[in-house]
């Protein structure tokens, strides 16, 4: 079935699932408002809605197999959106379930938060379908002002109402960049739409117009802020500490697939014939994510901190899978996305389960030993930074994340060999801090004064084990996610940048590669 | 022997039961309760070592049929699997043997249960876990000499380096977390090199529809690499082949690791890890990209480091204070030995250097036993903390001279037929360095015997060594199969030599064949 958007009732049809997820969250705020401060009411305010997102998960993927399409409009029937929308869901039933063990534990009664995490989902389901910049922006608001105040939730915490200001300013702060960027987009093309807007650059020979490259280059750092990106990233260590640890692993699993969908989406279909000019900035920025990010994580212990800067190295890679830009480029990105939200979703699970109450011991050191009392959760630990490291078989589908991101930049018409060879530079220096944490949880001995963790709550048992599972079995035949991502780039995405890429291979070698060998069936294989 | 393998249909599956089995073991481990303290000297779980042993004998019987099963006269791959495994990506899970995988199979399933036998006593804290990290790590191994599909050797290649982390970091000796970072780091970084490689690589040789196809055969056969292209492939190849092996001057992590790994990590280490890069050259450097190797100045480079190494790594043996890491640099110089008889390319040198990795594993891997029986003893490896024990432990001495004299390679041991026919084959091409390279062996003989003189024959002058017990039962039965296979290998290696001759001649046709007449009549034979 296409959608005719120009109709109110289609329009509204193929927004369903968003719909679905906001109409049941307005209805659990009344809920939720019906005995604010107790504590089992918070509970099963949160039960409920992990129950409307299992919900939508099951009405986004309906969505999917039905295959829908869109005319032209402004938001986007495809299957990116609802890959993407997927993605947030699962982050979004990880972290309610975190939430109801750590709430309990830090005393956080309002059943709020969890209705809060739903209407920022619903941003992020906006922001992956949105193809007007209009959408991007209510997308990116709807999502981002429940985040403020999901950040400032523990009241008591001194932390978390500074990484709550800081998290509003910063946040306000390259909103403005945003919305002046689309100004200036809409200034130089006449239109905010993404289909129109390639057109009009294409009609008018926009190409070089210094109003459309300044409203470019605002939206990159706008949406650099947004996705952590080094130089816009130094929100992100504070940000993420001082918030509640499943806070943070939305923040750093969720939002940030988000921002990325929408940014995605709009590099490749609003702006395909600027590549010469936004790309080699991309590429910079990729780079300059992944060693910055990387780097300073060698010197972090504290394991939040830790974690928010791998989480901006991560940045990096999915940058590199927008550099390469073709539809594998884009196949690999949502590979990455899933893969890394899983591992990253699973490793904050891990904090939150060996974390007491007041959380003021986030040190790695806190884990020495862990192995010795809590050998469990110090494996599913060790697979999440395998994951996160891209180890194979012990990491999982994280080896296949990077594997896939580096076939991308490597198959691509022009390969970013100098990209894939930093890329996995980089790998190796994250081995630095992701084993740092492995060695202190097996190898060093436990300190004889430590108390033993409290037991683990059983919700934050199924996110971690959940995850390990997914890592581990999507590790080892990873055909399946493969071929769905395969289904879900942009439909706009052409099958490369058709254009010559300066910091590419020397072109000699990539010029050959195109050609496809044929192969003679070899005889000595399978000799018996 | 071979009709009643043929009977049960052998070939068809013993490839990819000599991968599962080590998993099942390890899972069998898992099943067992976290924590049983034994009533023997406080191992605690002592189950976990006998199921352990029983799982990496049975292996050993189950791989021992390919050496009957083997047909000499094939080149080609023997026992094949190939199913799919990542179609998409054109990823396929493809196992095969040839003279050389057989060679390297049989010494990693032989080892393994005597490394398991020299951990019985000496591993007392977390058992069931060491043990099953070995039978990981087995797969691992095993794999990296099976995999026939690029992708899959990359995987295999990386599993085996998680769980020697872990043996090192956990089980290992003071300086433990350093040694396991260093090793882990050390090898990652360039095999992530040779990862950019293979995957280069395959989508160079993507199918029509344009799937990479990362196929050992079909990258092979491809003929229209850029000579550029391919001087950075195989560099990447070289780098991660040669740190593991380890070439001069990338050995600085093998001292260490070696030092503070637990017996059975150092044999293991010494003994098969060491010879995934001698086998990585073998099976892709060479014959990936022979342009590139066969390049005089290249080919020259990577002799002379290799000569380097046997030279230096015999000269630092000379002078270590420690046991342990003497016979860790001896290993620098063995390998330099074998490095040089792979480029060499002469079919002897190739065959010598087959024949010097088998022999290293065997006898180094019995040192590092000896060192660890000893070490269990005393707690100390210092050479001058012994002296005269020869007169304490009489068995034990005999062992350790045996062994040491076959390392040094004394005619009738295994030693001397793999150095012989290196120096034999390499005299051919490179007369020089092959005189150079033989003074290693003096060296050689200086410094082990020198070694055993402190060791076991000055007077007896230290009180605390007069009352070491000798042997006992369980390590002279694992003693007992290194020695006859060393005996058998010295006087009688016809057997492997028929095994490997066709798969080194091919290696050696491939290559000459290639830089000779740069892409004409190709690999496929």
């Amino acid at each position: 079935m296409t959608f005719d958007l120009s109709l109110p009732a289609q329009l509204a049809g193929a927004l369903g699932p968003d719909l679905f997820l906001m109409a049941g969250a307005m209805l659990l705020l009344l809920w939720a408002g019906w005995r604010p401060e107790s504590d089992e009411h918070q509970r099963s305010v949160g039960i409920l809605s992990m129950a409307l997102c299992i919900f939508t998960m099951v009405f986004v993927g309906y969505y999917a197999r039905e295959g829908y399409t869109a005319s032209v409009g402004p938001i986007a029937v495809d299957n990116f959106r609802w890959a993407a929308d997927e993605i947030f869901l699962i982050a979004t039933v990880g972290t309610i379930a975190m939430s109801l063990d750590y709430n309990g534990r830090e005393g956080i009664m309002p059943g709020e938060s969890h209705v809060l995490l739903l209407l920022a989902t619903s941003g992020m389901m906006i922001l992956a379908a949105a193809r007007d910049l209009i959408i991007v922006f209510l997308g990116i608001e709807l999502m981002s002002i429940a985040i403020y105040v999901l950040v400032g939730m523990n009241r008591r915490r001194e932390r978390s109402a500074e990484g709550a200001l800081k998290y509003f300013l910063l946040g306000a702060f390259s909103t403005a960049f945003l919305l002046y960027g689309i100004a200036l987009v809409y200034g130089a093309t006449a239109e905010t739409n993404f289909a129109r807007i390639a057109a009009n650059i294409g009609k008018f020979h926009l190409e070089h117009s210094a109003l459309l490259l300044v409203g470019v280059a605002l939206l990159l750092v706008g949406f650099g802020f947004k996705v952590a990106a080094a130089p816009f990233h130094m929100w992100a260590p504070d940000v993420y500490e001082g918030a509640p640890t499943p806070i943070t692993a939305y923040m750093a699993a969720a939002v940030k697939a988000a921002a990325f969908a929408a940014f995605f989406r709009l590099w490749l279909e609003a702006f395909p014939s600027l590549l010469t000019t936004w790309h080699l900035a991309v590429w910079w920025l990729a780079a300059l994510t992944m060693i910055v990010g990387n780097v300073v994580a060698l010197a972090q212990r504290n394991i939040k901190r830790l974690l928010a800067y791998s989480s901006i190295a991560h940045a990096g890679y999915i940058l590199v899978a927008m550099v390469v830009g073709t539809k594998l480029g884009s196949s690999a990105f949502m590979f990455y996305l899933f893969a890394y939200t899983m591992a990253t979703l699973g490793a904050f699970a891990v904090i939150v389960a060996l974390g007491a109450r007041g959380e003021d011991r986030m040190g790695v050191e806190e884990y020495a030993g862990l192995w010795t009392v809590r050998p469990g959760l110090a494996g599913a630990m060790a697979v999440f930074m395998l994951a996160l490291l891209g180890f194979p078989v012990f990491g999982g589908i994280g080896f296949f994340a990077k594997w896939y991101v580096l076939q991308a930049a490597l198959q691509a018409p022009f390969p970013q060999t100098r990209l894939a060879v930093l890329l996995v530079i980089t790998s190796l220096v994250s081995a630095g801090y992701y084993l740092y944490v492995v060695m202190v949880m097996f190898m060093k001995p436990r300190d004889a004064t430590a108390s033993l963790p409290e037991k683990t709550g059983g919700w934050t048992r199924v996110v971690v084990w959940g995850s390990v599972g997914v890592i581990l079995v999507f590790g080892l035949f990873p055909d399946a996610i493969v071929s769905l991502t395969r289904r879900s780039t942009p439909t706009l995405t052409t099958d490369g940048p058709a254009i010559d890429v300066p910091a590419g291979l020397p072109r000699t070698s990539s010029a050959a590669n195109n050609g496809v060998v044929a192969l003679r069936p070899d005889p000595s294989s399978n000799s018996r | 022997m071979a009709s009643f393998l043929e009977s049960i249909g052998y070939n068809s599956w013993v490839l990819p039961a000599l991968l599962i089995i080590p998993l099942l073991g390890a899972l069998a481990l898992m099943a067992l309760p976290a924590r049983d303290q034994g009533a023997d000297s406080g191992v605690e779980n002592p189950v976990a070592r006998q199921i352990a042993l029983w799982f990496f004998v049975l292996e050993f019987v189950v791989s021992l049929g390919l050496w009957w099963s083997y047909n000499p006269a094939d080149s080609g791959w023997q026992a094949s699997i190939d199913m799919a495994w990542i179609p998409t990506w054109g990823v396929r899970f493809t196992l095969g043997v040839d003279g050389i995988a057989l060679m390297m199979v049989l010494l990693t399933t032989f080892i393994m249960p005597l490394a398991v036998l020299g951990s019985w006593t000496s591993i007392r804290t977390k058992v069931r876990s060491y043990y099953a990290l070995l039978l990981i790590l087995t797969t691992g191994m095993l794999g990296v000499f099976l995999a026939r599909d690029l992708f899959l050797f990359y995987v295999m290649w990386e599993v085996m380096l998680v769980p020697m982390y872990f043996i090192i970091g956990i089980w290992g000796g003071e300086r433990r977390i350093y040694a396991s970072l260093k090793f882990f780091v050390y090898t990652m970084l360039p095999s992530l090199l040779m990862l950019v490689a293979i995957i280069y690589l395959g989508v160079h040789v993507r199918t029509s529809t344009g799937t990479p196809d990362f196929s050992y055969d079909h990258v092979l056969a491809v003929s229209n690499m850029p000579q550029r292209a391919a001087l950075w492939l195989f560099a990447a190849f070289f780098l991660a082949f040669a740190v593991k092996v380890p070439m001069f001057p990338f050995h600085t992590w093998l001292p260490d690791a070696h030092v503070e790994a637990p017996t059975a990590g150092s044999v293991i280490l010494a003994g098969i890890m060491l010879k995934m890069g001698t086998f990585g050259f073998l099976r892709f450097a060479l014959p990936l990209f022979p342009g590139a190797a066969m390049n005089p100045t290249i080919r020259m480079i990577i002799l002379v480091l290799a000569v380097i190494g046997i030279i230096y790594g015999a000269l630092v043996a000379m002078v270590q204070p420690d046991f342990k890491k003497l016979v860790a640099y001896s290993s620098v110089s063995h390998l330099g030995f074998v490095m040089l008889g792979i480029f060499a390319l002469t079919l002897q040198s190739v065959q010598g250097a087959l024949l010097i990795m088998i022999n290293h594993g065997i006898s180094t891997g019995a040192l590092f036993l000896l060192v660890g029986m000893i070490y269990e003893r005393r707690h100390t490896r210092a050479i001058d903390a012994y002296g005269g024990i020869a007169r304490v432990v009489p068995l034990f001495a005999a062992i350790l001279t045996f062994v040491s004299l076959s390392s040094i390679g004394l005619p009738g041991t295994n030693g001397f037929v793999g150095e012989f026919l290196v120096l034999i084959g390499s005299f051919r091409t490179y007369p020089v360095l092959a005189v150079i390279s033989a003074t290693g062996v003096i060296f050689a003989a200086a410094y082990l015997l020198w070694a055993l003189q402190r060791i076991l024959f000055n007077p007896l002058d230290k009180p605390e060594n007069e009352h070491i017990p000798d042997l006992n039962k369980r390590e002279l039965a694992l003693l007992l199969p290194l020695i006859a296979v060393i005996i058998w290998l010295g006087v009688y290696p016809a057997p492997v030599l028929r095994r490997t001759e066709a798969s080194a001649q091919l290696l050696i046709n491939r290559v000459e064949g290639h830089s000779a007449a740069p892409r004409v009549s190709e690999a496929t034979r």
